[in-house]
C-alpha cells in the first residue's frame, strides 16, 4: 500500500501542475456549457408553449432528437460532421456547443414545469386576493417555480461536470483528456485514473451538498404528493 | 360476573416529550358497544390504535377476552412481543381506518378476501366466497370487481368495513369511519355500522358524530387532554353533560 | 438523379449494417448493466433500512462516490488501470460491470422513494389485518412498489442505453466504435455519425413511448 501512495510522491510535482489547469478548464467548460443549456432550455421551454404550430412542433422534435441520441454522438455530430460541410469547431467550442444543446433538451422540460406553475390558479388566488400583477408576479409566482426549478436544475450542474469528461474523446483540453496523457507517457494508469476520480469527486461533491440542502429547504412545508 | 372483552389498564403513551395519553383505563364487555368523543389532540385516536397495538404504549396493558395484547410475561416481567406473534392477535381484531387505506392494486373483492386468505389460510374460493358475503353484507356486492380509486369514499369505507367483517373478529375498531367522507355519503356508512351494532357485535368507536355516538353506544367516554374527563352511558354524557370542557365541546360540536 | 442527394445511399446502406452489428452489443451491454443496477440498487435500497448506522453509512457513502465520479473514470480505471495492476477485464465485462456499479447509486435512490411514497397507512391496514410484516411487504408493499418504481427505472434505462456509447472508448464493439473505426477507413465522417444518431435515436425512441405510457398509467393510479 505504501508502495502505491509512494508513487504519488514521486510523480506530484510533474503531474499536478499538468492536471490543475486541466482542472480549470473542465471548470470553464461546465460553466459555459452550462450556462448554453440554460438560454437554450428557456427558448425551447417558450417555443413549446407558444401558439405558433411550426415553432411547437421545432422545438418538440429538437426536444425530443437531442434526449434520444447520447451526448457523444452530438459532439462528433459537431467535431467530425460537419468538416466536410464547411463548419470547423475547435474542440473546446464543440464541447461547449455540443453539451449545451444536449443538456438544453432536458432543461428544456425543467423550465416548463416551472412555467406551468405561473399559469396555475395561483396567479388568479394571487389576484383575487387584492395584489397587483406586479407582486403576485413577486411573492406568489416566482418563488413557486423557483421551488419547482431550482433542484433539478442543481443536479443537472452536476451531471454536465460529469459529462464534461466525455469531451475527451473529441480532444477537448480537460481533466480526462490530461490524464490520458499522463497515463501514457507514465504508464500509471491506475494511480492517474484514482487520482482524477478523487478530482471530479472534489469538484462534484461540494455541488452535491448544496443540492440536497437546496431539495430539504425546498420541501419544508410540502407534503409529499406522490 | 361478566368476562370483560376488552380491557385497557393505565394506559399511558408519550410520543418523545408529548404525553398523548395520561392514565386511561376502561372495561367493554361482550356485545357492547363504546364511543370515544373528545377534541383533536385529546388522544383518542391514539387509545384506538393502541388496542391492536399499532401504536405501542408507554405504559399500562390491553387485555381482549382475557389475553395481553401485544405483550407477553416472560418470568414475571412484559415483554413486548415480536411481530409473528401480534398478527394473531390483530387478526382477531378488525379495524376500520379514517382514510379507509384499501389496497390500489387489489379489487373490492380481492381487498376483502386477501385477509382470510393469506393470513388465516382459507382456500382461495372459500376466501372469495367469503368476501362475496361479506361485501352482500355492506351492499357493495356489485361494484366487487372495481378497483378502489372508481369508488367513491362512502362506497370505499364500506368496503373497508367488509375487509374487517372477514376477519370475523371479536372486537370491531372504528377510528373516525365518517371523518374523512363528504356529508352525502356519510349516511350510508352510518348505516352499515348501526346495522352492525344492532348484530350485537362488540364495537369502539371514536366518533365526531354525536347523534350517532347517541344511537348506537351503550356508553360513551370523553377523552380530553389524555385522560377520561367524563364516563357513562349516553343519555348521561351526551344529553346532560356535567363538566365544563364537555359542555363546551358538545356546543362546538352541535352549534347550540 | 442521386447526386442531388447529399449522401450516398449505396454506402449509407454497408455503412447501417455495420452499425447495427453494433447495435446489438449496444443493447446486450445496455442490458447486462441494467441487471446489476436493479440487482444492486434494490438490495442497497433494501439495507438502508437497516437500524444498524454503520451499514447505512456505509450505502450512502457507496452513493455519494459513485454518483460523484464520471463513469468514463471509472471505466478507465476498470479497463486500463486494473490491468495494469495485473487484473486484465475485457472491454465487454468491464463495461457491463462499470456501468452497472453507477447506475446502482442512481437507482438505490430511486427504490427507496418508491419504498416510501407506499402510504404507510396501506402497511398499517395490512398489519390491522393481522399480516406480519413480511406477509405485508410481499402482498401489498413490493406489488405496488414495482409499479411505482418502473417509469423511474425506464427512464434510467433509456439513459444507459446513450451511456453505452463512451464504451467505445474502452473499445466495446458498440455502435460508437463501430462508427469510429469506419470513419478511420473512410473518412466520411457526415454519413456515419448521423447513420449512428439515427440508430440510438431508433432504439431509445420506442422505449421513451414505453415509458410515457407508464408515467399516464401511473399517473391515474393516485
Amino acid at each position: 500500500m505504501s508502495e502505491f501512495l509512494q508513487i504519488y510522491a514521486e510523480n506530484w510535482s510533474d503531474w499536478w501542475p499538468q492536471l490543475v489547469p486541466a482542472m480549470w478548464n473542465t471548470v470553464a467548460l461546465t460553466a459555459l456549457s452550462y450556462l448554453f443549456a440554460v438560454v437554450l432550455g428557456i427558448i425551447l421551454a417558450l417555443g413549446k408553449l407558444s401558439k405558433i404550430r411550426v415553432v411547437r412542433a421545432l422545438c418538440k422534435s429538437y426536444i425530443e432528437f437531442v434526449r434520444g441520441i447520447p451526448a457523444l454522438a452530438i459532439l462528433f455530430l459537431l467535431y467530425f460532421a460537419l468538416v466536410p460541410l464547411g463548419i470547423v469547431f475547435n474542440s473546446f467550442t464543440a464541447a461547449v456547443i455540443g453539451l449545451g444543446m444536449n443538456q438544453g433538451g432536458y432543461m428544456a422540460e425543467v423550465f416548463r414545469g416551472g412555467i406551468e406553475a405561473l399559469h396555475k390558479g395561483q396567479r388568479e388566488a394571487a389576484l383575487a386576493v387584492g395584489m397587483t400583477p406586479v407582486k403576485a408576479y413577486r411573492n406568489i409566482i416566482m418563488p413557486q417555480a423557483i421551488r419547482i426549478v431550482l433542484p433539478p436544475l442543481l443536479n443537472m450542474l452536476i451531471n454536465l461536470l460529469k459529462d464534461t469528461s466525455i469531451c475527451s474523446l473529441i480532444s477537448a483540453p480537460e481533466l480526462m483528456l490530461r490524464a490520458k496523457d499522463i497515463a501514457s507517457m507514465s504508464f500509471r494508469p491506475m494511480h492517474i485514473y484514482l487520482l482524477i476520480g478523487v478530482l471530479y469527486f472534489t469538484m462534484a461533491w461540494p455541488l452535491s451538498m448544496i443540492t440536497r440542502r437546496v431539495e430539504a429547504h425546498m420541501h419544508r412545508g410540502r407534503r409529499s404528493t406522490v | 360476573m361478566e368476562e370483560s372483552l376488552l380491557r385497557v389498564e393505565e394506559l399511558h403513551k408519550s410520543f418523545g416529550d408529548l404525553e398523548v395519553l395520561r392514565g386511561v383505563s376502561l372495561v367493554l364487555s361482550q356485545g357492547r358497544k363504546l364511543s370515544i368523543i373528545g377534541p383533536s389532540g385529546s388522544g383518542k385516536s391514539t387509545l384506538l390504535r393502541c388496542i391492536n397495538y399499532l401504536e405501542e404504549p408507554t405504559k399500562g396493558h390491553i387485555y381482549v377476552n382475557g389475553h395481553l395484547v401485544g405483550e407477553k410475561l416472560v418470568d414475571g416481567r412484559y415483554v413486548r412481543m415480536s411481530s409473528k406473534e401480534l398478527a394473531p392477535q390483530r387478526a382477531e381484531i378488525g379495524m376500520v381506518f379514517q382514510n379507509f387505506y384499501l389496497w390500489p392494486h387489489l379489487t373490492a373483492r380481492e381487498n376483502v378476501a386477501i385477509g382470510p386468505q393469506r393470513v388465516r389460510g382459507l382456500s382461495k374460493k372459500d376466501s372469495l366466497d367469503l368476501a362475496d358475503m361479506m361485501l352482500e353484507k355492506v351492499r357493495m356486492a356489485r361494484k366487487r370487481d372495481e378497483y378502489p380509486e372508481r369508488l367513491s369514499g362512502g362506497q370505499q369505507q364500506r368496503v373497508a368495513i367488509a375487509r374487517a367483517l372477514a376477519q370475523e373478529p371479536r372486537l370491531m375498531l372504528f377510528d373516525e369511519p365518517t371523518s374523512a367522507l363528504d356529508p352525502e355519503l356519510v349516511g350510508e356508512v352510518l348505516k352499515v355500522i348501526y346495522e352492525l351494532a344492532d348484530e350485537g357485535r362488540t364495537m369502539v368507536l371514536v366518533t365526531h358524530e354525536i347523534g350517532f355516538a347517541q344511537e348506537v353506544s351503550d356508553e360513551v367516554i370523553f377523552v380530553d387532554k389524555g385522560r377520561v374527563a367524563a364516563h357513562g352511558p349516553p343519555c348521561d354524557v351526551l344529553q346532560n353533560p356535567q363538566q365544563e370542557r364537555l359542555c363546551s365541546f358538545l356546543g362546538k360540536l352541535l352549534g347550540s | 438523379m442521386l447526386e442531388f442527394l447529399p449522401f450516398d445511399p449505396w454506402k449509407a446502406v454497408q455503412f447501417s449494417q455495420v452499425l447495427l452489428r453494433g447495435a446489438i452489443m449496444t443493447v446486450q451491454i445496455t442490458a447486462g448493466a441494467l441487471v446489476i443496477a436493479i440487482v444492486l440498487g434494490l438490495m442497497m435500497a433494501v439495507i438502508k433500512t437497516s437500524r444498524v448506522r454503520v451499514v447505512r453509512f456505509l450505502v450512502d457513502a457507496y452513493i455519494e462516490i459513485f454518483r460523484g465520479i464520471p463513469a468514463l473514470t471509472l471505466l478507465f480505471i476498470l479497463y486500463f488501470g486494473l490491468a495494469y495492476s495485473g487484473l486484465q477485464i475485457k472491454s465487454v465485462p468491464a463495461a457491463i460491470l462499470g456501468l452497472g456499479l453507477v447506475g446502482c447509486a442512481t437507482l438505490t435512490e430511486v427504490f427507496r422513494s418508491g419504498f416510501e411514497a407506499l402510504h404507510h397507512g396501506q402497511r398499517e391496514a395490512a398489519l390491522a389485518v393481522g399480516m406480519t410484516p413480511i406477509m405485508a411487504m410481499r402482498n401489498i408493499i413490493l406489488p405496488q412498489a414495482v409499479r411505482i418504481t418502473l417509469p423511474p427505472i425506464g427512464n434510467y434505462a433509456i439513459g444507459l442505453l446513450k451511456d453505452t456509447a463512451i464504451v467505445s472508448a474502452i473499445a466495446a464493439p458498440e455502435i460508437m466504435f463501430y462508427a469510429r473505426n469506419l470513419v478511420t477507413s473512410t473518412f466520411d465522417t457526415t454519413t456515419i455519425y448521423v447513420l449512428a444518431a439515427i440508430l440510438y435515436f431508433c432504439l431509445s425512441f420506442p422505449l421513451a413511448r414505453i415509458v410515457s405510457r407508464l408515467e399516464e398509467r401511473r399517473r391515474s393510479w393516485q
